[in-house]
């Protein structure tokens, strides 16, 4: 379990007494000197461990291929619109000398998909990039979630499914191995499954949203009154939508999806059959209720664990739509780690050794 | 987040009804039972706690599932909860109340173009009020709600209500019903990818499958 948690910024070094020496005789700090909510200090003990923990990660990444890039932390907010509507979730905006709106980026993905469109617009593909670097999102108020976060990961640009997907799940086990977990394991589910499956049974548009966003909720008692709600639907295809989101587990759970589902989970078995080949398929859970938030996401999408936390420690998927937006069309997929919640990971397994 | 799973369970209204429940899961509550001030159960896996704590638990992970009302999952819908079953006990509504007699919503959006209402729900009443297209200034309160239009505090109140006596006995009438609340079986997303089989055994001997 998470013993400390990553919410109430707990987890920092108290001073160490050298520090409380070298303070001592100085006024009291005060206490109006604040910093904004969701940001924090970090302090030699913690920094020390952050940097060897994205050391080894890095290590893993270079090793395989992928240099790392750095791109500014302000994009035009219209290039990350152009990415995906809502610029994937940016919320910090100002404006420059000319009345442009500057927003700071919310994740690395549309930022090297720009690079790859402006800098990288005749290389031949497959292209492998990199990060380390922050990103920072809204909060909801009072929830006490960081807005700034360091997140390390990876893109494989020109890789077709379900290959680049196999790469990036095999790197991502591996990365965290050389960071030191043990336990982790990455949940595979196909991010437009449940549209497809919702567009085969002839629901109008307007009458899947509900059904979605209890989906993206895993509101399941809501997804039930929603699936029951919608009369056209036979009795099988109501219990599809509803079982859907309950299958997950090992590569079975990819034959009980049956009727039509069952076509659209032929790139998951596929995709398993690589994992098999590269020795980590036993650390991969298939959930066929998976979605992630972004807008961006067209295939495979992936969420990252650790038995020690009660939270995700990052995701990813297919964007095979998103480099096209920049000029250069080609499939994509990556996966992108918070580097601080590997970090509490690493610490929580290692508590309960 | 490995062994037995951990359950959060109300204390409070829904205590009985889950300790039930657990009962015929086979998870053995003779010392919940026996026990009014201890908190943590070690051998069943129990931890007890005020039903609006369960989602934050059972959010951190330190729970891997939890039992909890659907007005507590309304009233915190931010938290990173699945929500698994509708358990059926527990029923409650979710109402508007107001003093017999007059009718003080309509005379308050009429003459001053706004309602002042007292509530513990304060997400679950200014999205009722937004949703009607009525502009409500909302008081929270932490104790009996029932006192505030008595006193002249607001003009009503939005509450949860079992049998509507409590209301009945401070001169409150029901004026609308936003919903029912029932008790909810939740989850921890981490959990219930990787404690899938436990998760599941419980759901499907809850629905009798």
């Amino acid at each position: 379990m998470a013993r400390e948690q990553h919410r109430s910024g707990a987890g920092q070094p108290a001073p160490s007494r050298e520090q409380d020496r070298s303070g001592a005789g100085q006024p009291a700090p005060s206490r109006t000197t604040r910093i904004p909510t969701g940001t924090r200090d970090v302090l030699p003990d913690e920094m020390r461990e952050l940097r060897a923990i994205s050391a080894r990660m890095r290590a893993t990444f270079e090793e395989a291929g992928y240099g790392e890039v750095h791109t500014p932390a302000l994009e035009y907010e219209e290039v990350l619109r152009r990415g995906e509507e809502r610029a994937a979730g940016a919320r910090y905006r100002t404006f420059d000398e000319q009345g442009d709106v500057l927003a700071l980026r919310s994740d690395m993905t549309i930022p090297i998909a720009r690079v790859v469109g402006t800098r990288f617009g005749t290389a031949q593909p497959p292209l492998r990039f990199c990060y380390f670097a922050h990103a920072w999102r809204a909060v909801d108020r009072g929830v006490g979630e960081p807005r700034e976060f360091l997140q390390g990961g990876l893109e494989l640009i020109g890789a077709q499914a379900p290959a680049g997907e196999a790469e990036v799940v095999a790197l991502t086990i591996a990365a965290l191995d050389a960071a030191g977990l043990r336990r982790h394991r990455v949940g595979v589910g196909d991010g437009s499954l449940y549209r497809t499956l919702l567009g085969s049974f002839d629901v109008p548009a307007e009458r899947q949203l509900p059904l979605l966003e209890a989906l993206s909720r895993r509101d399941l008692v809501g997804l039930e009154m929603g699936a029951r709600a919608i009369e056209e639907l036979s009795e099988r295809e109501r219990e599809l939508l509803m079982r859907l989101p309950e299958l997950r587990g090992g590569p079975d759970v990819l034959e009980r999806a049956g009727g039509p589902a069952a076509a659209a989970v032929e790139g998951l078995r596929e995709l398993h059959g690589l994992l098999e080949g590269r020795g980590v398929a036993d650390r991969v859970i298939f959930d066929l209720g998976l979605v992630r938030e972004l807008g961006y996401y067209t295939g495979a999408v992936f969420e990252v664990y650790d038995p020690a936390v009660g939270f995700a420690l990052g995701g990813g998927g297919r964007y095979d739509d998103l480099l096209g937006r920049f000029g250069r069309d080609l499939p994509a997929c990556g996966m992108a780690l918070d580097v601080q919640r590997v970090h509490m990971a690493q610490a929580a397994e290692e508590a309960l050794e | 987040m490995s062994g037995p799973l951990t359950i959060a369970v109300p204390r409070g209204a829904l205590f009985a009804g889950s300790l039930d429940l657990l009962d015929r899961l086979g998870v053995d509550t003779a010392e919940v039972r026996d026990n009014d001030r201890k908190l943590l159960f070690a051998d069943s896996g129990i931890v007890t706690m005020r039903p609006s704590d369960v989602p934050t638990y059972v959010e951190h992970g330190s729970a891997d599932i939890g039992i909890t009302g659907k007005d507590v999952l309304l009233e915190q819908s931010q938290r990173k909860v699945y929500e698994l079953l509708d358990l059926g006990y527990g029923a409650c509504r979710m109402v508007v109340a107001a003093r017999e007699g007059s009718d003080p919503i309509a005379d308050a959006l009429r003459r001053l173009g706004r309602v002042r209402i007292a509530t513990k729900y304060p997400r679950i009443a200014a999205q009722h009020f937004a949703d009607t297209g009525r502009q409500a200034e909302i008081v929270e309160v932490k104790g009996s709600v029932e006192l505030a239009p008595l006193t002249g505090l607001v003009d009503a109140i939005v509450d949860l209500t079992a049998t509507g006596r409590t209301l009945e006995e401070n001169d409150l009438r029901i004026t609308e019903e936003i919903g029912l609340c029932t008790a909810r079986l939740i989850a921890n997303p981490v959990a219930h990818k990787l404690k899938a089989d436990q998760i599941d055994a419980i759901v499907d001997q809850v629905r009798g499958r």
